[in-house]
């Protein structure tokens, strides 16, 4: 055994186990269920597959006659591999039999390299774990296991408990258990004959030739009978002999349970037996059977009733087990609390939701990580109280139920949400489970929130209140609008009935101003030409100024005329397709009387190629000549230019008039063109103007979709330019 | 024809107030036309038929039958519907003016007007009448 400090040897303190009870106990009712050993073997291995992480696994047990260690099934493993698996135990140093003879789970890190002596296995190279199916220190188990995937470390609990329960039913199997050592198993042969003998059940072993080698009293009696006996006990013994010795031929491959009809030599009576029989090792190469019989004659019946009966309630268990699993996943998957309460009002089954709602919350477990005691058992005084009165709303409520007829009770339910202390409005619904007989058995209720719904009740109502409102609102808005367009219409109509009567009012005006004034020029100009008789040069100087000064005001009269006209949209645009060079010599024309009474340098520039422009010629020219009328006169001295361009790619062009004059201050430049606005009042009406000329201009211009820019330095000049379109939109 | 001293060319001047009248008249005369005057429409008709002028100045606004209607009998009348009529007007608006030469007035001159001027468009619609150059006094 020194060999055994090279292996990596690892004994308790081993791993707690975690897997619950509950699976554990399902492995025992499988091997309990599973008379067959290999079954047995293989449904360990895959519940340790399952809960244990083992990947693969053989278990290999100690043959019949103890002599050896084979494989008995195998997991991940070919089967042929399994059944190849074999090993001496006299070979008392081999590793593995170290392992079943210590009773201690060894773990193999690598079976080929740190070995005292390499050995094979059907799990190859791998790790593995080599964990006895025995349950006490004294013996000796009646096999091992061998785990591959359960980690480097001790095989946990779980392990040893699921090899431990194998061998225990290995062993009820009939798996004889290996003798640690011979004194041991000596004393023991011993002890085993006595109780052989104490057991009143027939217990014998035969040989391979079903020579009986040991048999207790019961067996003796079945099978033995000394010379002494009468003649029919003598018959009766040959007979059993002979029907034993048939039944045992089936037993010599494995372990057998049969049914054997025997006489019962001293009545004559049948008897009915239960035979156990387990081939065993009784030397080496020499197999012989150990049979158990068991007088089942009178409990035959009730047996097969009770195994019957049994197997019926194991089969309706799992059924209600599967059930009831079925029915706590389907609960617990419900978001809305679901109670279900007994006959008598208590409340017997909650989902979670419904338990926040109706229990408790564990006194153990911390809550938001507050320490302080006192609160915490104020608040803790708290929830109690919610819950009790949640418990008695609800208990009020499914009371109706059991008072009423109805198999199903709806009712709305204020509850408290035990945390918050907040009020939840329920919805109730529950339902009376009847028994097939009619027997009430439960209540299911389920509540449903109906916050949410309440609160999209209300929303809804203030929607629609506000949609409401809004509605009221367009409408009086609407009401409004139509009152103040009708308004507006008139005042429309007021406007432009004004605006004619203005206009109307103007031609009257001047209509009548026109009148005395033809009779002033008329005068003046009759003593001018002298037809009233000669007049002395004071007096003829004297009438020039009549005259200059009533040409003003008719100039004057003609322009406000001219406004009015633009404004009340009596200005007609005629347009036509007009050549700009030929319309500047026309204004040249005109304005060449007032060129030559000044001492001005007059310049032109066109550019050659000028397209025709399609607009209102007179228009134009109004303006071009009212734009160089004034540059003249605002221009001391110096020089006027007029500078036409054609603009791509619009195609507009421009009109500048450039003066050399007087020039514009820049806080001047925009009211210029308001009627009545001339930058120097003083020195303007010294030259003539009306005041009214760029106001026309301007206005002329937007007639005809076009504008005009004004660039000036007061004391340097002035520009003023006039862009026309290519064609009049108006046109 | 009811020709008097010279053949100077008659002008009828048809204005309702006084001064229009005189100050064209006056200087019609000086230039050595003839004149005649109407103060109304219904006169201006009645001289019209009565004197032949060569020329009617016809002012617009007129009490009664005011110019452009006096203008539309005359044009209407062949007697009398081949002597050019110049209206004579303060209305300064174009439809003032077109209805004038819609009623048939040869050409209208607009108020205030030089004396002088308004002798230049006599002397355009004398020529225009007879073919003739305008200048001189002198009437074939």
């Amino acid at each position: 055994m020194g060999s055994v400090a090279h292996l990596d040897v690892l004994p308790s303190p081993r791993g707690g186990g975690g897997i619950g009870a509950r699976m554990k106990l399902s492995l025992v009712d499988v091997l309990l269920a599973e008379p067959e050993p290999r079954h047995c073997a293989m449904e360990t291995l895959r519940w340790l597959e399952r809960h244990a992480g083992v990947e693969r696994a053989v278990c290999a047990v100690v043959d019949p006659d103890g002599g050896r260690l084979a494989g008995l099934t195998g997991l991940g493993v070919p089967s042929a591999a399994v059944e190849a698996f074999s090993l001496e135990l006299n070979d008392r140093t081999h590793p593995l039999v170290v392992a079943l003879a210590g009773n201690e789970p060894i773990a193999f890190h690598d079976s080929g390299q740190t070995l005292p002596r390499p050995f094979e296995t059907p799990l190859g190279k791998a790790a593995f774990h080599a964990v006895p199916l025995g349950s006490s220190q004294q013996e000796m188990g009646p096999g091992l296991l061998l785990l591959s995937g359960v980690g480097d470390g001790p095989v946990n609990d779980d392990v040893l408990w699921a090899a431990a329960l194998l061998g225990t039913r290995l062993a009820a199997l009939g798996y004889r258990r290996v003798q640690a050592d011979e004194r041991r198993h000596k004393r023991e042969r011993s002890l085993l004959l006595a109780v052989i003998h104490a057991v009143t059940d027939p217990i014998l072993l035969t040989d391979a030739d079903g020579r009986i080698l040991i048999a207790n009293a019961g067996a003796e009696t079945l099978l033995t009978a000394g010379e002494e006996k009468r003649e029919g006990w003598r018959h009766a013994v040959a007979l059993n002999n002979m029907l034993f010795s048939a039944s045992l031929f089936t037993a010599e491959s494995g372990p057998t349970r049969r049914e054997l009809l025997l006489v019962d030599p001293s009545e004559g009576k049948e008897l009915l037996f239960e035979v156990l029989s387990s081939p065993v090792a009784i030397r080496t190469g020499e197999n012989g059977i150990v049979s158990v019989l068991r007088n089942v004659t009178d409990l035959r019946r009730a047996t097969e009733e009770i195994e019957e009966n049994y197997r019926r309630q194991r089969l309706a268990e799992a059924a209600t087990r599967a059930e009831r699993d079925r029915l706590d996943l389907i609960l617990n998957s419900v978001l809305e609390p679901i109670l279900v309460t007994d006959p008598s009002g208590n409340i017997v089954r909650m989902n979670p939701p419904a338990e926040r709602m109706f229990t408790l919350p564990g006194r153990g477990e911390s809550r938001d990580g507050h320490p302080a005691q006192k609160d915490r058992a104020l608040r803790d005084g708290e929830i109690e109280r919610r819950v009790q009165a949640n418990d008695a709303v609800f208990t009020s409520f499914v009371s109706n139920l059991y008072a009423g007829q109805s198999l199903r009770w709806r009712g709305e339910l204020n509850l408290i949400d035990p945390k918050t202390g907040a009020s939840i409005p329920v919805e109730a619904i529950s339902g009376r489970l009847v028994s097939k007989h009619g027997e009430e058995t439960a209540v299911v209720t389920i509540l449903h929130d109906l916050t949410e719904a309440m609160e999209k009740a209300r929303l809804y109502e203030q929607v629609k209140r506000h949609s409401e409102e809004l509605r009221e609102k367009v409408r009086e808005a609407t009401a409004e609008l139509a009152g103040q367009n009708e308004l507006l219409r008139r005042q429309a109509l007021e406007l432009e009935q004004a605006s004619a009567l203005k206009s109307q009012f103007l031609a009257n005006v001047s209509h009548e101003l026109r009148t005395p004034l033809n009779a002033i020029m008329g005068y003046t100009h009759l003593m001018l030409e002298g037809v009233s008789g000669a007049v002395n040069p004071a007096q003829q100087d004297k009438l020039t100024r009549v005259d200059a000064n009533a040409r003003h005001l008719l100039a004057v009269i003609n322009d406000l005329l001219d406004i009015t006209r633009i404004e009340s949209g009596k200005m007609p645009v005629q347009a036509e397709r007009i050549l700009l060079s030929d319309l500047i010599d026309e204004v040249m024309t005109e304005v060449e009387p007032v060129i030559a009474g000044t001492r001005l340098a007059v310049t032109r520039d066109l550019p050659p190629d000028l397209p025709e422009i399609e607009t209102d010629r007179q228009k134009v020219k109004q303006i071009v000549i009212n734009l160089l009328s004034n540059a003249l006169k605002f221009t001391p001295a110096g020089s006027v230019g007029i500078r036409l361009e054609h603009h791509w790619p619009a195609g507009e062009i421009s009109i500048a008039v450039t003066d050399t004059g007087i020039g514009i201050a820049e806080e001047n430049q925009k009211t210029i063109f308001e009627a009545f606005e001339q930058a120097n009042s003083s020195y303007a009406r010294r030259q003539g103007g009306t005041g009214l000329g760029l106001t026309i201009c301007r206005r002329l211009a937007s007639l005809l979709d076009g504008r005009i820019a004004l660039a000036s330095r007061l004391g340097e000049g002035s520009t003023f330019t006039l862009f026309l379109p290519a064609k009049s939109r108006t046109a | 024809m009811i020709a008097e001293k010279n053949d100077a060319p008659l002008v009828l001047v048809v204005d309702d107030v006084d001064h229009g009248r005189e100050i064209f008249a006056e200087y019609l005369e000086f230039r050595g036309f003839r004149v005649a005057t109407a103060a109304d429409g219904l006169e201006a008709i009645e001289k019209t038929h009565a004197l032949r002028p060569d020329v009617v100045l016809m002012d617009l606004s007129l009490p009664g039958i005011d110019g452009w209607e006096a203008t539309r009998r005359l044009k209407e009348d062949p007697a009398t519907k081949d002597i050019p009529i110049i209206a004579l007007t303060a209305h300064a608006l174009a439809s003032a003016h077109d209805k004038a030469r819609a009623v048939g007035c040869n050409a209208v001159v607009t108020k205030p007007c030089l004396p002088r001027d308004l002798e230049q468009e006599v002397r355009r619609q004398l020529a225009a009448r007879t073919g003739a150059p305008v200048e001189g006094t002198a009437k074939p």
